[in-house]
């Protein structure tokens, strides 16, 4: 007899196959009268000394497997497992009780899950699953029982559990493992997220799987309504092989489109690149058919940290996106804090108005010495690939030529040194500056590309921070003004025979990829998960048709009155 | 022993990952170290301490250091908070 279960619909997609029942061991904390405290002190540490070791290595395998931000649950988890406030009252509790470690233990950690989960939050009410997690590995390791490993799967199912802890989820198989059913949990626990990350439908919350689901029953997870189907009738898998199929054939379009070229609908090549804030974002650049880096901000090697991050540091990492990139134009944008960026272990003095202040080059220019060894990183990282320097709020020729004349003493420099440098490396600056857009012509001669950074080119043509909410209403890129700057940027960079890109937001909105493509861009830069469908949008629409538009759309009055019209073309 | 108050910024309070950034920051310090929020003292070498106290965004809390290196410890909690985007 079929059975329907509902609960939380945690990771979108549709799976059909086995059920795995994965359960974990009754670990037992039976509570021993001991003699030898000692001795049971010192197998408390050996089994907190194993843990630690397989925490470690776990956290390895994620961050290498899975991302850096998934892999920092597990240091999460070394913390705990360190703690003095759980390990104290444990050990404490051998002595002056003279119990065995794992009553010490469970006893002290159950104080703690119940304290976490009376919490009126739903985050913290997950964080007694940490607690937990770690306490039942400390406890197998006391008490020598192998805890199930997921990742030895070899056939396809889906996996029924109780709950997931972080530790089982990082070890599914996404090739192997085609959902997920868990009784307890919610959207923001670990094994959620995962799901999500993994692409794997999931359902969480279910409460009575564990009860109503045999080994080996035919499951239908279907991730998105948050529904379970046990032993389905014929019909019912038919159809949701139907719909598993759709969902499918959408997903290959776009995937389709992340092997080919960038091309309008009547032959215009263009190149849809990424943005990147670190060398890990580089993959998934790739992986979503990018052409290349459009911007990559390296603020991220300077933030977070107690002070300023060595040549070298810097060199490896950029070299690291260039060698992925493998000879794909890539844009490095020279360091941009101020205004709203600072770094704690270098003051910046107060300012009135920090997006007027002084941020990125004018920075950079009076603290020449911090410039140049970023520089320096840069050239040497040139030879391992197509690297593109980029110098970032721009607003005089004579910034430009400053900032240039820096780069190439460094450059003169290290070939005197016998250090390698390419010949290849283009220098360009990011347009964000009215003064800069609308002098485009005399910066076209000087630079070898533009990239228009249209979050802040917006705010300062609008006079609009854009952190403030109330002025949200003047964040307007399609305002005819910003356009015709844009327009202004393009024409100038093609009558120097110069590329014209765009890396700020506008660059991936798709209702801003058919005018940006008439207005003649040659490069979109924008977050990887919006290059499909950009990719998409841009096979559909014909640049000579926008073309004849564009004078139409430059004389209107409003943006309003842009995207009414852009909305008409659908 | 000396005291220091900082105004927790930042969308989610004291999360699991400044929270751990924070922690893991002072094993190294002889001195003891305690958070104190509302009427509740942690130990804030604990990750379970500091956590249980569900620290909101916007809320003010004291951090203690008692012990010879209670001047840089201090220090580190102020670098760290900055960093971390917890505190001004």
């Amino acid at each position: 007899m079929a059975a329907k279960l509902s609960g939380i619909a945690a990771s979108d997609g549709i799976a059909v196959a086995k059920a795995f029942r994965l359960e974990h061991p009754v670990l037992e904390a039976k509570k021993r009268r001991i003699t030898d405290t000692g001795a049971e002190l010192s197998r408390l540490d050996e089994a907190l000394a194993a843990s630690r070791r397989e925490l470690e290595e776990i956290r390895e395998r994620t961050a290498g497997e899975i991302g850096e931000e998934e892999a920092e649950i597990f240091s999460a988890h070394l913390l705990v497992l360190d703690d003095p406030e759980l390990i104290g009252p444990v050990k404490d509790k051998i002595r002056t009780d003279s119990v065995n470690a794992e009553h010490a233990l469970d006893e002290t950690a159950s104080g703690f899950v119940a304290l976490f989960e009376s919490m009126d939050n739903a985050y913290m009410k997950e964080r007694a699953a940490d607690i937990r997690d770690v306490t039942k590995r400390i406890l197998s390791h006391l008490l020598g029982v192998t805890v199930p490993n997921p990742s030895l799967i070899r056939e396809e199912v889906i996996i029924v559990a109780e709950d997931l802890t972080p530790s089982d989820t990082v070890q599914l198989n996404p090739v192997y493992v085609k959902g997920f059913i868990t009784d307890i949990g919610g959207r923001t626990s670990h094994s959620a997220i995962l799901a999500r990350t993994l692409e794997i439908p999931a359902v969480v919350g279910s409460r009575s799987a564990m009860e109503t689901v045999k080994e080996g029953d035919l499951l239908i997870v279907d991730g998105s309504a948050g529904e379970v189907i046990v032993r389905p009738d014929d019909q019912t898998v038919a159809d949701y092989t139907e719909k598993q199929q759709t969902l499918g054939l959408q997903r290959e379009e776009l995937s389709r489109l992340a092997a080919e070229p960038s091309i309008s609908a009547d032959g215009h090549r263009v190149e849809i690149a990424g943005n990147i804030g670190s060398p890990a974002d580089a993959a998934k650049v790739l992986e979503h058919g990018g052409e290349g880096v459009g911007l990559f901000r390296t603020e991220f090697l300077y933030m977070g940290r107690d002070a300023l991050p060595t040549e070298d540091e810097q060199y490896e990492a950029y070299r690291s996106v260039l060698e992925q990139m493998d000879g794909r134009p890539t844009i490095v944008r020279t360091l941009d804090i101020g205004g709203d960026k600072k770094l704690s272990y270098m003051p910046l003095p107060e300012e009135e108005n920090p997006f007027l202040g002084i941020r990125a080059i004018r920075l950079c220019l009076q603290e020449e010495d911090l410039f140049r060894v970023q520089l320096r990183a840069l050239l040497r990282a040139s030879v391992h690939g197509k690297l593109k320097i980029m110098f970032p709020m721009i607003a005089t020729v004579d910034e430009f030529r400053r900032a240039k004349a820096v780069l190439l003493d460094e450059r003169d420099k290290l070939k005197a040194a016998g250090v390698p440098v390419s010949d290849g490396f283009e220098v360009g600056m990011m347009v964000e500056i009215p003064a800069a857009a609308l002098m485009a012509d005399a910066f076209a001669r000087e630079v070898d590309f533009f990239s228009i950074g249209t979050n802040d080119l917006i705010q300062y043509t609008m006079a609009a921070d854009r952190m403030n909410e109330k002025l949200g209403y003047l964040y307007q890129p399609f305002s005819p003004a910003v356009l015709r700057l844009i327009q202004n940027v393009i024409d100038a960079a093609h009558r120097e025979g110069k590329m014209a890109g765009m890396c700020g937001e506008m660059a991936g909105d798709e209702r801003a990829v058919p005018l940006l493509l008439g207005m003649g861009l040659d490069e979109f830069s924008m977050s990887a998960s919006s290059i499909l469908k950009a990719r998409a949008k841009l096979a559909e629409t014909s640049k000579a048709d926008m073309e004849a538009r564009i004078g139409d759309i430059l004389s209107m009055a409003s943006g309003e009155e842009v995207l009414e019209y852009l909305d008409g073309l659908k | 022993m000396i005291e220091k108050q900082f105004v927790i910024s930042g969308s989610e309070g004291l999360h699991a990952r400044p929270a751990s950034k924070l922690v893991g920051s002072l094993a190294p310090f002889q001195s003891d170290i305690s958070l104190i929020y509302k009427d509740k003292t942690v130990n804030m070498k604990s990750i379970l301490g500091v956590m249980s106290l569900g620290v909101a965004p916007g809320s003010s809390v004291t951090v203690r250091a008692d012990g010879s290196d209670e001047n840089e410890a201090i220090a580190k909690v102020e670098e760290v908070m900055k960093s971390e985007g917890l505190a001004e």
